[in-house]
């Protein structure tokens, strides 16, 4: 087992370290004027462009710029916007409130897709099953976009169950917008989780657990639950990302002041760097979490710790 | 096939969403079999009502996209009169007026030509880099595989929404064709970008599991050549599952390039984009909902089509679903 | 009800006595109800087993025999299985008529059954130890630690070398011959009176074969176990079992000690099988195979099932009244001493 993980953690700087280049790249390097990447259509003194240029090493050869970009990533230093604020100090100010709305839609998404998948998996063809099986197409094709407009109109304006916007209500104004985000994954997870389920269900290993005379709850709980997980835990995984995209949007929409409506609005004002800080701090967390996700499989499934 | 490989090849199929993956893949190939895939999936797909009715609402859109006037009534979408600015929904005017005071249904309807049109561009190219990139990596595997697959795991670490966000931000300042314009190409290409991955993962994991069956090893043994091993037999049997995902695909897209108009780095203005409608309603919401609820309920069902058709094709030719 | 039953001692030489009556299978019929129309994979079949006695069940696949060893275990899924009549007397108590509960008791210390695959039989996710251990924690309410050792224990005796290391590995780290063991020493941990084996030699190497064979046959005699073994194999019935039942198309068409019916045939079917044993001596000469294809079970042939392929088959004008192949069903009846063969013409097959 540590051999595994110390395997992942070694593949996983060099996706690190590319996936900044990526970045650094997609904003200094590519063909064109860097200086109008990170202004946007602000007009730039030819003072003010003297400056930048010197901060962020632009006449010099391409490996340079990333290594000064590196070194000044690796000291935590994530530039500052055009109106000198450091970016740090933006992150660690909207940070938190991205996390609790993460946490919560992680949350909704894992508890309530598994159980409904789980419940639907192992009556199959019944009432519930069906239900879970339309419910689930529906809500997957409705963009996030469309379903937080949805939602805050129903639930928050006509029926006035949750706050419409804002974090005046505490936990309560991440529940809607949590649900908002986990919503396409939830139904995702529950599908997932129904179809694993159920397949698991006619697994040989499952009829020898029935020949052992082994009772019903153990043989669902013990020796189809845990292998069904497997694959939900790996898609949960790689799906964070997608709810990092989501959260702009759901952020924007319910006025929740966190990081994703921060790039929201620093896109909006074109201010580059925050942008570029925000999106590689966003990164770095998605490819952590990865690797714990990896872990995870790894302790659920035993066959693949030994390579 | 390793016990690793079969580990890796579900863990791709489920991230794809192509399948639920469990048991073995049984991977027998010969060209009768094929044929039996095929028709066996279509009597599947038959009787499968999500099949009917997701068709039903492609050629609806799809219809929509073409010839859009017959949709919108014969009403020009651009003329506009202020007078009727945010009128809400009458018998002349099914979906109202937009806040200039244009049909609201005829822009509703035209602007399904955009998003069906970026959808479909988006996915050939994620289609073509995918099976390109995925086939190289799993037939020649060692150094050539490690390579790219790096190369997407770096990708993969940016989501589709944050890196094509980024990359039309930065676009229009750059000298790269198609990318500096603000229009179509641009977010389509930007799409593909950062969508590739998992298009190339699945394909991979494929080629990898065809190429070490017993199959292929006699076709080698009667000296079939390298290309033609991997044309001829092992990439129609990765079609399927790639079919599966492109279609599913072509609905998140639509999806995701709503969202990134929306949020002001897709297309702009003139263009006619359901992202631009609902974005231009977000303030009215109160007053005017159906600003932001028409062009809502539209992009849902367009996109719900192409689920819907994903999901009946990959029950058909799941064939673990099979007998 | 229970009695002993003694079977006559053949042409092998001496066999041990065989004890008291286990289990009576009778008339057993199973269906299956699927979209496509209802498959009859078992139609009234019923065999005894008596301790110390090792009963081969022979036949092809589609022949009925697993699916009758699965319902006696009770593990059939239905739907879409129906068990659709008969009765299975463990020890004199009818399964099928039991609550499930008590039911499920019965599974494992009283019967047991192997299965073919070890490695897709076995969960891969939990250790050998755990799979082993969990007979005793869910059956006697034995604690963890204990489990384990006895665990130990039960490798040992399957002869699993290492066993106290071994005992916190997975499945997969396990040889083929290795898991098979494992199983085996699953099924016989609470001491069961019958274990049914289902093909449990079938994905391995023949030496491992040999092994795995002979360590049953040591268990029974330690035990005095009751033993189904289900194949397809003659070599297998050949060096290990007592007495055979050869299945066809859900029935059992011929029954006997494995001497009377490996060295003379009662059936035509089971003369084909014989005849298509490849001979060292022929060498050279051509192989015989039954010829034709097993039947399909949702559309049974009329008469005998077996007439489409039957070399001895008497059609019309030239069968005896009554005894037409292909409208009359042959029944299951003594055609010699301890001997029993569906067949109209039985005697012309023994004659032979």
């Amino acid at each position: 087992m540590g051999r595994y993980i110390a395997r992942r953690l070694l593949l996983t700087i060099p996706v690190l370290l590319g996936a900044s280049f990526l970045i650094f790249a997609m904003v200094y390097a590519l063909p064109g004027d860097p200086i109008r990447a990170l202004g946007g259509d602000r007009p730039i003194s030819p003072a003010v462009a003297a400056v930048l240029t010197e901060r962020f090493h632009l006449n010099d050869p391409l490996y340079l710029q990333y290594w000064e970009y590196l070194k000044s990533l690796l000291h935590g230093d994530l530039g500052t916007d055009f109106r000198g604020r450091p970016v740090l100090d933006t992150i660690e100010r909207t940070l938190p409130i991205t996390v609790k709305l993460t946490i919560a839609a992680v949350l909704f998404e894992t508890v309530i897709g598994i159980a409904a998948g789980v419940l639907a998996g192992i009556r199959r063809n019944s009432f519930f099953d069906n239900l879970v099986l339309i419910s689930t197409t529906l809500i997957v094709s409705i963009p996030i976009l469309v379903l937080a407009f949805l939602a805050q109109l129903t639930f928050g304006l006509k029926l006035g169950w949750f706050p419409i916007a804002g974090t005046r209500d505490g936990i309560y104004s991440y529940l809607l917008p949590g649900l908002v985000l986990a919503s396409g994954s939830l139904a995702y997870v529950a599908r997932l989780t129904r179809t694993s389920v159920a397949e698991n269900m006619s697994a040989d290993y499952v009829r020898t657990a029935r020949a052992k005379g082994l009772p019903r709850r153990d043989v669902i709980v013990r020796h189809t639950l845990r292998n069904s997980l497997i694959p939900v835990v790996t898609f949960i995984g790689a799906d964070i990302g997608g709810l990092l995209g989501g959260a702009i949007i759901t952020e924007t929409v319910f006025n929740l002041p966190g990081i994703g409506r921060e790039v929201f609005d620093s896109v909006r004002s074109q201010e580059g760097a925050v942008v570029v800080g925000i999106v590689t701090l966003m990164v770095f967390f998605f490819i952590f979490f990865n690797l714990v996700v990896d872990v995870l499989y790894a302790v659920l499934d035993p066959r693949i710790r030994y390579d | 096939m390793t016990d690793q490989q079969q580990l890796d090849l579900r863990k791709d199929e489920v991230e794809a969403g192509t399948t639920t993956g469990l048991a073995s893949p049984s991977v027998d190939v010969t060209s009768a079999r094929q044929n039996s895939l095929w028709s066996d999936a279509w009597g599947s797909l038959k009787r499968n009502p999500l099949f009917w009715l997701g068709s039903l609402l492609f050629v609806f859109f799809a219809l929509m996209a073409v010839v859009p006037q017959l949709f919108a009534r014969g009403v020009d979408p651009r003329a506009c009169d202020l007078a009727f600015a945010k009128d809400t929904p009458s018998s002349g005017h099914w979906f109202g007026y937009d806040p200039q005071g244009c049909d609201y249904l005829s822009n509703v309807v035209y602007g399904a030509r955009s998003s069906l049109i970026i959808g479909i561009f988006a996915v050939v190219v994620i289609l073509v880099l995918g099976v390109l990139v995925g086939a190289i990596a799993g037939f020649y595997g060692g150094v050539v595989d490690g390579v790219l697959s790096r190369l997407a795991d770096i990708f993969y670490a940016l989501p589709l929404i944050l890196g094509a966000l980024v990359l039309l931000r930065v676009g229009p300042s750059t000298d790269i064709p198609i990318l500096n314009t603000r229009g179509p190409g641009a977010v389509a290409l930007a799409l593909a970008l950062f969508g590739w991955m998992t298009a190339m993962r699945l394909v991979r994991s494929q080629v990898i599991a065809v190429k070490s069956s017993d199959y292929v090893a006699a076709a080698r043994a009667m000296g079939a050549s390298n290309r033609r091993i991997l044309l001829r037999h092992i990439l129609p049997n990765a079609v399927a599952p790639v079919l599966v995902y492109t279609t599913i695909t072509i609905g998140v897209l639509i999806a995701a390039e709503a969202t990134l108009t929306y949020l002001g780095v897709g297309l702009q203005r003139p263009a006619i984009s359901w992202g631009l409608q609902i974005e231009a309603g977000q303030d009215s919401i109160r007053s005017a909902p159906h600003l932001v609820l028409f062009p809502s309920i539209i992009l849902t069902l367009t996109v719900m089509a192409f689920v819907m058709l994903g999901d009946a094709l990959r029950d058909a030719l799941d064939p673990r679903q099979r007998a | 009800m229970t009695g002993t039953t003694t079977v006559p001692v053949g042409p092998s030489g001496g066999r041990a006595r065989t004890g008291e009556l286990l289990l009576e299978v009778d008339d057993l019929h199973v269906e299956f109800r699927t979209r496509s129309g209802v498959v009859n994979a078992v139609n009234g079949v019923s065999y005894t087993l008596a301790e110390r006695q090792t009963l081969a069940i022979l036949g092809e696949s589609g022949s009925g025999k697993s699916v009758s060893a699965q319902a006696i275990m009770g593990i059939l899924d239905s739907p879409p299985a129906v068990i659709t009549g008969g009765g299975i007397r463990f020890q004199g108590e009818d399964l099928l008529t039991m609550a499930e509960e008590d039911q499920r008791k019965v599974r494992g210390p009283g019967i047991s059954m192997i299965f073919q695959d070890a490695l897709s039989s076995l969960n891969p996710v939990y250790s050998v130890g755990y799979q082993i251990g969990e007979m005793f924690r869910a059956h006697r309410g034995t604690s963890k630690k204990d489990a384990k050792q006895k665990a130990v224990e039960l490798m040992d005796r399957v002869r699993i070398p290492a066993a106290a290391q071994r005992v916190n590995d997975y499945p997969h780290q396990f040889s083929g011959g290795m898991r098979q063991r494992v199983m085996i020493a699953m099924a016989i941990a609470l001491d069961p009176r019958i274990l049914i084996a289902d093909e449990p030699t079938t994905a391995l190497d023949v030496t491992v074969q040999a092994q795995v064979m002979d360590l049953l046959k040591e268990l029974q005699q330690d035990t005095g176990m009751g033993l189904i073994l289900i194949t397809h194999d003659l070599g297998v019935v050949n060096e290990v079992a007592d007495d055979v039942a050869v299945m066809y198309a859900g029935k059992i068409v011929e029954r006997g000690t494995v001497d009377d019916v490996f060295t003379d045939a009662a059936h035509p079917y089971t003369e084909g099988l014989m005849a298509s044993i490849p001979q060292i001596e022929a060498k050279g000469g051509r192989l015989r195979p039954i010829v034709g294809q097993p039947p399909n079970l949702a559309a049974i042939p009329s008469g005998c099932p077996f007439h489409p392929r039957c070399a001895r088959r008497r059609l019309g004008a030239e069968a005896a009244p009554g005894r037409e192949c292909a409208t009359d069903v042959p029944p299951l009846r003594l055609v010699a001493p301890g001997r029993e063969a569906a067949c109209h013409y039985s005697e012309e097959v023994l004659g032979v």
